[in-house]
């Protein structure tokens, strides 16, 4: 406990990142054909932080999503995909270097909406953001050398559905290949996070992308059905939770749509007992209390080699303890708030459960804010596969410990889940790295690192993860058609 | 005096072995008595191939492409019993000479599709195609041979292991590749294939959760629907195409990262 204590013992003066460089109307439209659409009805985002209202923000229904459709449509068959490749690419290399001088603006505003950690919007979200759109403007005239003798094809109108957990970041995930490979699209953020993509349209104003090549509906989960059941939408991109992707999944059936989905996850990170500690220590924090474990790729399954997990979990416990949580908009702050009351609810529901299935909680000693959403850093130990913690995605700031004897137990542990979007693995010896790695069944293994993300780098599931790579030239194919693969019988 | 000749029985091949149908029951196509599987056969089929995947992915791709290239080689010296189960010689030869195109492609494959990714960090980072696992292929009507091999063959070539629905119509061209198959060093439970009733078998495979990609021979509402429940890979059958992207379908990109430090 006085161990405890004196890890605890500094206090840090506040350091707040200024507000004032974001300007929020007290209402925003729908940004349909390039221009603000007036919304039918409109609903109040708020600051997970704080309650705080932001802005009143439309809930678009069908015909909305129908006008923004239209619009797509409309741009794709006019000048959009009449531009040349290599103009289109400046569009989006105007986008990137938009989004660079506006950095600090669209980091304040993602923190204040989103409650993730200043310091994870300023370093994380958008310099990826804006790499995401540098990277993906080159392709655009390069696409027949990354598809040979294919004759790639934009596809048409891009419906794309996105999370709270990193909204202007999944954003550019998704807009930047689809502008990329010639598509234009119909994006709707997610209904507690709409105000970054929102802003954005500011910067399409700025980089005089011709109207309607993005169009942006906010709402909540109808606007996703509308989006995903519009008959001249050619292509669905979701992320989110794999139980509304298995919805698109069925609702598309039939539809010869193209679709990519990049869904759920409970990665294990596994450490061996010649890893370096203090890193793996490290590394654990980093994969789950990264952005408070809204993390679908988190490292929410610590899997320890039984000899090493007393020291391991005791100097985790004690880097708990030094983690600050709090306003995320304090420079200092590790843990920010928890996205909306919703995800609280679900986060406090699994761990009621890991605590009624006999599981051991450790949280450290934390003061909480009294107003907003907020979960704190949470451990357990003794947990059984069976456990719900081990085998739900909690998608909070909660790690659940197990152990193992023998690499292959590791692996057949890790394994044993039906998700399969990522994993760590934290060893000194090389070829157990790559043993390792060739065996979990993961789109994404960090070796001795965790949690990292590039535009040049592949990233999705295997198994009920998803299907389809968002980044690297991979992300491209699910953008395009190709006219050289279509042969018939005899031909 | 004339010799009576022996009549073939044509039966299911799950595991390597030729099975009757578990159900006992037939249908008549070709003018032949032909085995019609159950859900339990298609179910056991699955549970083998899943058994089957750790081989055959496990083998070195130099060892997949030799032992695909000794498919094509058994096919060669069957070709005129192919022949009369087909549309003739000219879709045995270009069956054949599909198959060892793909042969080509299993050591290969991962330099098209995967590679080092110039990542913006002090990090190594690669990307590698790994076989999705077992696929579920419905196959084409027809051709009744090369409409199967076209499919069959980049499932093979990217290491996954495969239950076939047989062509409901031509079965017997689907069961003499499976003899090829079982003479071929091909592992037993990397093929299956079963003969009965598409629209008996394949709502089973299309929802079966230990199924991890299917293959259809048209877009169809209700099995794409069924797919999902387990996210499914859901590819249609192109028609006469000959592409690695047909290997990539069935193919899950894995990327891994290391730092690079002293």
């Amino acid at each position: 406990m006085t161990e405890e204590l004196a890890f605890r013992g500094f206090e840090y003066a506040p350091a707040p990142e200024s507000r004032s460089i974001v300007r929020l109307e007290d209402a925003y439209g729908l940004f349909v054909g390039g221009r603000w659409r007036e919304p039918a009805e409109t609903y109040t985002t708020i600051s997970p932080a704080s309650e705080e209202p932001l802005a009143q923000v439309g809930q678009a229904g069908p015909e909305d999503v129908g006008a923004a459709v239209a619009a797509a449509r409309e741009a794709f068959a006019g000048q959009w995909s009449a531009l040349r490749p290599a103009e289109r690419a400046k569009y989006l290399y105007r986008i990137a270097r938009l989004l660079q001088e506006r950095a600090r603006e669209f980091a304040v505003l993602e923190s204040l909406n989103g409650g993730k950690p200043i310091k994870e919007s300023r370093d994380v979200d958008l310099p990826l953001a804006a790499a995401h759109f540098f990277y993906y403007a080159g392709w655009a005239d390069k696409l027949e050398y990354a598809f040979p003798n294919r004759r790639p094809r934009p596809i048409g109108v891009a419906g794309q559905i996105i999370p709270w957990n990193f909204p202007l970041l999944m954003l550019a995930w998704k807009i930047a290949p689809a502008l990329a490979a010639g598509n234009t699209v119909v994006l709707k953020p997610a209904e507690t996070t709409p105000l970054t993509a929102l802003l954005f349209c500011d910067v399409l104003r700025q980089a005089e992308l011709p109207r309607g090549v993005v169009n942006i509906v906010t709402g909540d989960g109808r606007t996703g059905a509308a989006l995903v059941s519009h008959p001249d939408v050619d292509k669905i991109a979701f992320t989110g939770s794999t139980e509304v992707g298995k919805a698109i999944q069925r609702e598309l059936a039939g539809t010869g749509k193209g679709l990519t989905l990049e869904l759920g996850g409970k990665a294990a990170n596994i450490v061996f007992d010649d890893a370096p500690l203090d890193q793996a220590v490290e590394g654990i924090v980093n994969g789950i209390f990264f952005n408070q474990g809204h993390v679908c790729c988190a490292g929410s399954r610590l899997l320890v080699q039984e000899s090493i997990q007393q020291p391991l979990i005791d100097k985790l416990k004690r880097r708990l303890g030094t983690l600050r949580v709090g306003d995320p908009l304090d420079k200092n702050t590790d843990v920010g708030a928890i996205n909306s009351a919703a995800q609280l609810q679900r986060i406090e529901e699994l761990v009621a459960a890991g605590e009624q299935e006999g599981a051991e909680i450790y949280q450290p000693p934390c003061r909480l804010p009294e107003q907003g959403y907020w979960f704190a850093p949470t451990v357990f130990t003794n947990v059984a596969q069976s456990h719900r913690i081990a085998q739900e995605e909690i998608f909070g700031p909660v790690l659940s410990a197990l152990t193992f004897r023998t690499p292959e137990e590791a692996v057949e542990k890790a394994n044993n889940t039906a998700y399969g979007l990522s994993a760590g693995v934290w060893t000194e010896k090389g070829s157990r790295i790559l043993w390792t790695a060739q065996r979990l069944r993961a789109g994404v293994v960090w070796a001795n690192t965790f949690n990292r993300f590039d535009p040049t780098s592949p990233f999705g599931g295997y198994k009920e993860s998803g299907f389809g790579r968002e980044g690297g030239l991979h992300g491209l194919e699910p953008y395009l058609r190709f006219d050289g693969d279509a042969t018939e019988w005899g031909g | 005096m004339t010799r009576v000749p022996v009549n073939k029985t044509y039966k299911l091949y799950v595991g390597g072995a030729f099975p009757r149908s578990e159900s006992g029951r037939t249908y008549e196509a070709e003018a032949h008595n032909i085995a019609q599987a159950s859900r339990k056969d298609l179910r056991d089929a699955v549970r083998i191939a899943r058994g089957a995947t750790a081989k055959w992915a496990g083998m070195t791709a130099y060892n997949r492409g030799q032992v695909l290239y000794r498919v094509a080689e058994m096919m060669e010296a069957r070709a005129s019993e192919l022949a009369e189960l087909c549309g003739g010689r000219e879709e045995v030869e270009r069956s054949v000479d599909r198959v060892v195109w793909y042969a080509g492609w299993t050591d290969k494959i991962a330099q098209v599709l995967g590679g080092a990714n110039p990542v913006a960090g002090p990090y190594f980072n690669f990307t590698m195609p790994e076989p999705t696992g077992v696929v579920g292929i419905v196959a084409p009507g027809e051709p009744a041979l090369l409409g199967l091999v076209s499919r069959l063959a980049p499932v093979l070539a990217g290491g996954n292991t495969a239950v076939v629905v047989a062509s409901e119509a031509h079965p017997r061209a689907a069961i003499e590749l499976a003899e090829v198959l079982a003479t071929s060093d091909v592992p037993g439970g990397v093929v299956n294939v079963l003969t009965g009733l598409r629209d008996e078998l394949a709502p089973h495979l299309a929802s079966h959760l230990d199924v991890d990609a299917l293959d259809l021979d048209r877009g169809d509402a209700e099995l794409e629907r069924a797919a999902a429940d387990n996210v499914k890979r859901v590819v249609f059958a192109r028609g006469d195409t000959q592409s690695p992207y047909e290997i990539s379908s069935f193919l899950e990109l894995k990327t891994v990262w290391h730092p690079m430090g002293q």
